[in-house]
């Protein structure tokens, strides 16, 4: 008999409309995550992008810096990963955020005029969002960072909390780097204090929302978008999870896709197993996956 | 200076809700036990600039710091909206506290005018109560919210003043050395110089002090008896396991000669060691233990590429003064042990352990204790942000709860590291300073926090405990350092680093001294928090997040500047020699001169006295549990105590998955709130071995049997490893003692009695390791916990942590109790009436009462090769390690975990239906495998004790258990969780 016959649960569809792993063409794509002064994801966010065979260097946010723009040349994908730079202290990202809009901003808009892919995780979405980068409507090429548009602020519920949540895609969002879902819900691990996006007043909210600028919600076991604590871990406006930016190469996101790399990650794994299903990679890392396929222009 | 002082306010508008005052009034609800309204309360954000700003500047930097979407601020004060007769507390830190946010706030400042700022920032938090409540609300917010050991509040009523006033520290007292005239002073005055002087040192260690200086021909200096007593604290010197034991006893005396460290700690670990050689286990050029018991944490192999390290360490003195900061110091202070272990390891995973009276604990407490309540609030709080913000999972917590942890918590905190092979071309655990190499102080400024720490945590707790024994951490600045310091390892940039721990300068650089055969410091050069510190305090003082590097001359450059680029301090404070001294001065004067032999073994270690007082039990009274439906209720009962009761939403606070490593998690289950036996966790990314960490802990045992005690925690981590795979041949384990004062004196007059159950507990450790081959690589004991306050002792129960480490070589392997319907359900080994110290009994208060767990290792080990067989043939779907509460409580987390229904038949059990479900017999694994496997698994298992329970059905969840074919038990999983969820107590 065959050990795979049970009622175990058999593992949800997966999330995207490709197979997760390397990526023909990837290895001329070239990745930067940034670390230093307190964040702490940068190991995993660029594994991430190794295992679909890009390449994949971890680089100091003070060397990137003090190499000034230069330090971006040939660069297709900039990644802010998750962790608590400077300890969030006054507020989630924000002294990184000031740092680099006073030493770093011209080469940043440059870096995303002329083409680059911008990925920010949880604190790094926090930093691009207080940046300016994220969502920056209004701003035209050649012109310095939008001013801060949205803010990412304390969850209703206060205090940091690791929970797995449910992802929703919106379709038509321009994203690049949800492009290739297949419909199905993305299952990854939240982990934040501070992960409520807020608008200034309810007309940024609808440029935002008519131009689909919110690629992912978090939605309850039916797939529908929710307030509801716990599926909505922080009570973000809309339900959103995520924002780009118009042109969709830049991405902020608050749950942790580079989390969940390999399917033992996953908290059903072993009950997948007794079911025996096998899956070769975790769901979080079609996200990255998107990235890399939108700098490669190659799609299923 | 003072006119240059700005103040800032910043609160949360429009959608940015004011969450902290939501927080904030469920808080004082649940302590109040009424409603308070979130809708009476506001909060803001302070923070005081004493950095020289003109007002244009201190305009720009508020406008850098508040959120231009989500925030309103002001330089001075914001308008005060609030209804008449509203209460202003505004809660800031005391002079010389750690202020975190105070030093992000002066950096933040600097970068917005692009400019170094000199001076300080420092942060506060200001809450408004209004409304009918409003004065009994606030004077509890002031009880709850500020410790003022550490913090001090201010109240205002409406209109407020501006309040222009910091915390600055410091003094202007010239650096001083003093000479203690201890050559000629009589037992007397040795005593109370020693008492006085907060020094922790016995009357014969003053003495042997005393004529070390006669025979020197001078006094000892204030730095000199403070580095001694560091050195030789019981924190520091583990006196306590280093001296000879006369042990006094039924069956006649006996001396424990080499003391216990060496006879049984170190004694089972060299065993296990020979045997590993004697049975060929590991290739004779790469021994499995790497490095134990000379570093600052085990190293044990792991791959070719690998070594795990890991270490346990108690946090609890400071932990009973500040619990939020005592404790976050004891996350991020064993952080720094596995990091500075060798050359240097990467930090993997933290867990963590709490013991502490009820949180609903209703008995008055003596004064100056806190609640248990408030003590555990604050110690998860305190670790929570020490891991999270240090980016380190956790993966094992524990709690248990008795009243006589209301005198002293318990805090364990352990973290496991991943160290490199080789590292710049070199074996990376091996570690020596040489003659030439410079000191280096890394990281963090000195101040006077945690002056004392050491020796204070080497004496009861006391009213006179001092202020500065509490250090608060910084995981930030921490972190900042250890990715420099990581950096500078992988290049080769140093020979040898410890951290800063106890006893601080004088200790690292002591302990490092003794492999380039001495050490020269000049404390003049060591950076400062604030002036006035005198040198001895410098040499001594704990303030954390330092560590201490030795670098080589031809490095130093190269290490200097990769500081200054990570914006991370490090100071060069003086060079180690091979003088065989370590020489301190301040500039040219002289602070302290000490051979290193009389620092380091001029201890004296006198024979301890040790005699067993007989433990007669009276026989367990349940005949309630013999009435229908009674073993349902109190299953039920069970599961809404506060060891058992649902602590996820508390336990979510911590992270459990940074790094993108974990594989089997703290919590699992459907609902993923079911503790598993034992985690797993993937070390490396693009590698499939992982490490599996469990750990067992019976105080409860300990009143009965201290040896049954050692056997059961060391079988319980054992056995938990095996249940989630890992290998049985990678074994390795932990050991932290926290035990009450086991020294007979007028205060401890029970002392002898304390120090026979030490050493029964060490003998059932040593027995059960060598027969599991488990070695102990590491440990740890704090040996003096108790609390006297105002004429009332409280102390701990004997309490032994033994924390396991496994190996497993593939994750996608690894096992979880977390049922699928369609699976046989088993159990594992036999089930005898052994109900003492259970879960059961004390919820009855018959502690005392019945047999504990004896647990025989070598009958036990067998079962465990032929059950791990199994596991590693995939014949086991899931599994758990039965423990507190024992099969009752194993039965309902898989009712919990799995969402399916559960048929059993308890006959084979036991024959009585308590026994069966209440026992807590060691050596007992419940498991589920496929139908398919049934033969294999009673082929394999039937001479080991094997019970078929019967089976998991895709049904409503629901637990059946019969006897002779009757329903004696029915619960339905709805009941069970709600029950268990509710009885929470935050």
């Amino acid at each position: 008999m065959d050990a795979a016959r049970t009622d175990a649960p058999s593992r949800p569809r997966s999330a995207w409309s490709f197979e997760l792993g390397p990526i023909e063409g990837a290895h001329e794509v070239r990745v930067r995550v940034l670390s230093g002064w307190g964040l702490n994801c940068e190991a995993e966010t660029a594994a991430g992008f190794r295992m679909l065979g890009a390449q994949s260097e971890i680089v100091h946010t003070g060397a990137l810096i003090e190499a000034g723009a230069a330090a971006l040349a040939g660069v297709h994908v900039l990644a802010f990963c998750g962790g608590f730079s400077f300890g969030d202290h006054i507020a989630s990202g924000r002294v990184l955020a000031n740092r680099l809009r006073f030493r770093f901003g011209d080469a940043l808009a440059r870096f995303v005029d002329d083409g680059g892919h911008v990925i920010g995780i949880c604190n790094g979405f926090q930093t691009i969002t207080k940046l300016g980068l994220l969502p920056a409507w209004g701003r035209s090429r050649g012109q310095g960072l939008a001013p801060q548009q949205v803010s990412i602020v304390d969850n209703d519920r206060l205090g940091y909390r690791d929970a797995w949540v449910r992802l929703g895609f919106d379709r038509d969002s321009p994203c690049a780097f949800t492009r290739g879902c297949s419909g199905a819900a993305l299952e990854v691990p939240a982990r934040h204090g501070e992960g409520k996006i807020v608008f200034a007043d309810d007309a940024s909210f609808a440029r935002v929302s008519d131009a689909h600028l919110i690629p992912l919600r978090y939605v309850d076991a039916h797939g529908t978008a929710t307030a509801r604590w716990p599926d909505n871990p922080n009570g973000s406006t809309d339900a959103a999870a995520a924002l780009c930016d118009e042109s969709g190469r830049v991405f902020g996101i608050m749950p942790h896709p580079e989390a969940f790399l390999y399917p033992e990650n996953h908290p059903d794994f072993t009950r997948w197993r007794a079911a025996g299903e096998r899956p070769i990679a975790g769901d979080g890392l079609g996200i990255l996956a998107s990235g890399v396929r939108s700098v490669l222009g190659r799609w299923p | 200076m003072g006119a240059t002082i700005h103040r800032f306010e910043v609160e949360a508008r429009g959608h940015g809700r004011d969450a902290l005052a939501a927080q904030t009034a469920a808080r004082l609800s649940g302590w109040l036990g009424q409603p308070v309204d979130a809708g009476a309360i506001a909060t803001r954000r302070v923070y005081h600039l004493d950095l020289g700003l003109d007002d244009d500047e201190a305009a720009r930097v508020l406008a850098a710091v508040v959120d231009p979407v989500a925030q309103t601020g002001a330089v001075g004060m914001l308008p005060d909206p609030w209804p008449a007769g509203t209460l202003v507390l505004e809660i800031g830190l005391r002079p010389g506290v750690t202020d975190a946010v105070g030093a992000t706030v002066h950096r933040a400042a600097a970068d917005c005018l692009g400019r170094p700022l000199h001076g300080a920032a420092y942060s506060s938090l200001l809450f408004a109560f209004w409304g009918p409540a409003a004065e009994s609300v606030a004077s509890a917010a002031q009880t709850l919210l500020c410790n003022p050991l550490i913090q001090r509040a201010r109240r205002q009523s409406l209109p407020r003043t501006l309040v222009l006033e910091v915390p600055r520290a410091g003094a202007t007292d010239p650096p001083r050395v003093e000479h203690v005239a201890l050559r000629d002073a009589d037992d007397e005055t040795l005593q109370r110089i020693s008492q006085q002087g907060m020094l922790a040192l016995s009357l014969l260690e003053m003495r042997a002090i005393a004529a070390h200086f006669r025979d020197r021909g001078r006094d000892p200096t204030d730095a000199e008896l403070e580095c001694l007593a560091q050195t030789w604290s019981e924190h520091c010197k583990h006196k306590i396991f280093a001296s000879p034991i006369e042990l006094d006893g039924p069956d006649g005396a006996r001396r424990v000669q080499r003391g216990l460290f060496r006879e049984y700690i170190r004694g089972a670990t060299e065993a296990v060691a020979a045997a590993r050689v004697r049975d060929g286990i590991d290739p004779p050029q790469s021994p499995w233990l790497v490095s134990v018991f000379h570093d600052n944490a085990g190293v044990v192999r792991f791959t070719d590429a690998d070594h795990l390290v890991y270490k346990v360490e108690t946090h609890n003195s400071p932990s009973a003064l500040d619990p939020y900061g005592g404790a976050m110091t004891g996350i991020v202070g064993v952080n720094r042990d596995s990091f500075g272990t060798g050359l240097g390891a990467d930090l993997l995973t933290n867990v963590w352990g709490y013991c502490f009276g009820a949180p609903d604990h209703a008995a008055p407490l003596p004064a100056g204790l806190m609640h248990p309540r408030r003590i555990r609030e604050g110690v998860h709080h305190g670790v929570i942000d020490g891991g999270n913000q240090s980016g380190i999972p956790y993966s094992r917590g524990f709690e248990l709860f008795d009243a006589r942890y209301v005198g002293k918590p318990l805090v364990f905190c352990g973290t496991v590291a991943a160290m490199p092979v080789t590292v710049a071309g070199r074996p990376t655990h091996d570690k020596c300073a040489a003659p030439g190499d410079a000191i280096v102080m890394v990281g963090g400024r000195i101040g006077k926090d945690g002056i004392h720490g050491a020796t204070f945590s080497s004496v009861r707790l006391d009213e006179s405990a001092p202020v500065q024994a509490v250090q608060i951490g910084d995981p930030i600045t921490q972190k900042m350092m250890f990715d420099m310091l990581t950096v500078a390892r992988d290049r080769g940039l140093f020979s040898s680093m410890t951290d800063n721990g106890a006893g601080g300068l004088s200790s690292s650089v002591g302990e490092m001294a003794t492999s380039s055969g001495g050490a020269e410091l000049d404390l003049s050069l060591a950076p400062l928090k604030y002036p006035g510190l005198q040198p001895w305090e410098v040499l001594v003082s704990e303030a954390q997040e330092r560590m201490t590097v030795a670098v080589p001359p031809a490095q130093l450059d190269a290490f200097l500047a990769l500081a200054q680029r990570y914006e991370v301090l490090a100071t060069v404070l003086g060079r180690f020699t091979d003088s065989g001294r370590l020489v301190v001065r301040w500039g040219e004067t002289e602070v302290a001169d000490l051979s290193l032999a009389f620092l380091h073994d001029g201890v004296p270690l006198p024979p301890l006295p040790a005699r067993l007082e007989p433990h007669t039990p009276q026989p367990p009274q349940l005949s309630a549990l013999r009435e229908p439906g009674a073993l349902g209720a109190e299953l039920l009962a069970l599961f809404e105590t506060p060891e058992h009761a649902r602590t996820a939403e508390l336990v979510r606070h911590y992270d459990h998955e940074v790094k993108g490593l974990s594989v089997i998690k703290p919590l699992v289950g459907v609902a993923r709130d079911v503790p598993a036996s034992a985690t797993v966790m993937r070390v490396r990314h693009g590698r499939r071995e992982g490490v599996v960490l469990g750990e067992g802990v019976h105080p409860f045992y300990a009143d009965h049997d201290a040896a049954a005690m050692a056997r059961a925690c060391v079988d319980e981590g054992v056995r938990k490893v095996l249940c989630a795979g890992a290998r049985i041949d990678r074994i390795a384990a932990l050991d932290n003692f926290c035990w009450p004062d086991p020294v007979r004196s007028d205060r401890t007059p029970d002392g002898a009695h304390k120090l026979a159950q030490l050493v029964a507990c060490c003998e059932g450790l040593y027995q059960a390791c060598v027969a599991y081959g488990v070695p102990l690589i590491s440990g740890k004991d704090s040996m003096k916990n108790d609390a006297f306050i105002g004429g009332t002792k409280i102390s701990i129960p004997p309490t032994l942590l033994v924390s396991v480490m496994g190996q497993i070589d593939d994750v996608a392997t690894a096992l979880d109790p977390v049922l699928v319907a369609g699976s046989d359900l088993w159990l594992l080994g036999e089930t005898r009436g052994e109900l003492g110290g259970s879960s059961l009994l004390r919820r009855w208060g018959q502690g005392h009462a019945g047999a504990v767990p004896q647990t025989d290792p070598a009958r036990l080990w067998p079962r465990y090769r032929a059950f791990a067989a199994l596991v590693a043939a995939g014949r086991v779907r899931s599994a758990a390690a039965l423990s507190r509460g024992g099969l009752a409580v194993a039965l309902g987390h898989a009712l919990l975990a799995g969402g399916v229904a559960l048929e059993i038949a308890l006959d084979a059990v036991a024959a009585d239906p308590v026994d069966a479900l209440f026992s807590e017999s060691t050596g007992r694994v419940l498991f589920s495998s496929a139908p398919a496997d049934r033969a294999e698994i009673e082929t394999q298992l039937g001479p080991h004790g094997l019970v078929a329970l019967g089976r998991s059905v895709d049904a409503t969840a629901e637990l059946r258990a019969t006897i002779a074919g009757a329903t004696v038990l029915r619960l339905a999983e709805s009941e069970l969780r709600a029950r268990w969820t509710a009885a929470y107590v935050d």
